[in-house]
């Protein structure tokens, strides 16, 4: 039996070792959002796909790693014409993102921090976590294709 | 040690200070922190107090550059100054709605009705 998404599949082998270095961390984006080009999304959905790459890999690095400098995030990546599927991984304790107080309530809007989860929820499909908290799986559909993240469109 | 190169364009419009960013990318940290910091030494030095920050060349920018404007916001409050926030794109202005900000900073189409709007 032929498997036409499986066949037209961009898919990474083994996760890349992202390292706190902004030239790294640039260079991994700008090759993922082109395997996100090839496969015909709309540029809003680049935009999407940027801002939750940012957001995962630097809660990775700034809180998941803050008491592991030096250490790499892991992060992986499938996509074809109607799905990506985005995975970060850190090695630190974790977090329950269910815990996480809402930054846009009265008083924490003039709060500098505690907004990447929230984006991430914001313009992905879906988003979920592994039991400890220290690797996000993020799900997105082409709009042209499906539905929006669940606080747009 | 060489200064980093100033990540704003900044001008003076009668009594009115606009920023503009070199950076189509509001992303780095290093950049980020650059920007805050050279905001902050206007806004320190008493020049500043009727601020506009244009997002006219900007594509792209993270929860952490949101941060940086809070803190530029709250700033200029402790001064009794006034941010306003214009030209910006509308897939950056999402992300004002979505997080609340919109209600936090005032945004304007235009560069000149953020100016104006001082009067």
């Amino acid at each position: 039996m032929s498997a036409p998404e499986q066949s037209q599949q961009n898919q990474m082998g083994d996760a890349l070792e992202l390292f706190d270095d902004q030239e790294q961390i640039r260079d991994v984006e700008a090759r993922l959002l082109k395997d996100v080009e090839r496969h015909n999304y709309p540029e809003a959905s680049v935009f999407a796909i940027r801002l939750a790459y940012e957001e995962a890999v630097l809660n990775g690095l700034r809180h998941g790693h803050k008491d592991l400098p030096g250490t790499p995030v892991r992060v992986w990546w499938s996509v074809n014409e109607r799905m990506l599927k985005l995975q970060v991984a850190d090695q630190g304790p974790g977090f329950k993102q269910d815990a996480l107080p809402d930054p846009t309530s009265p008083e924490r809007l003039e709060l500098p921090h505690g907004r990447g989860v929230m984006l991430i929820r914001c313009y992905m499909t879906r988003v979920s976590y592994n039991e400890s908290g220290n690797e996000v799986t993020m799900e997105y559909d082409n709009p042209e294709l499906a539905n929006e993240g669940e606080c747009r469109g | 040690m060489t200064q980093a190169e100033s990540r704003l364009r900044v001008r003076k419009q009668d009594d009115v200070t606009i920023v503009e960013f070199v950076d189509r990318n509001i992303l780095d940290e290093a950049n980020i922190q650059q920007i805050g910091t050279e905001i902050g030494s206007l806004i320190e030095s008493g020049d500043a107090e009727k601020l506009v920050i244009s997002f006219s060349n900007v594509d792209h920018l993270s929860s952490a550059a949101l941060g940086a404007l809070i803190t530029i916001h709250n700033k200029l409050k402790a001064r009794d100054g006034k941010l306003k926030l214009a030209n910006i794109d509308p897939q950056i202005y999402e992300v004002f709605v979505i997080t609340k900000l919109n209600m936090l900073f005032e945004i304007h189409e235009t560069l000149d009705g953020a100016s104006a709007s001082f009067a």
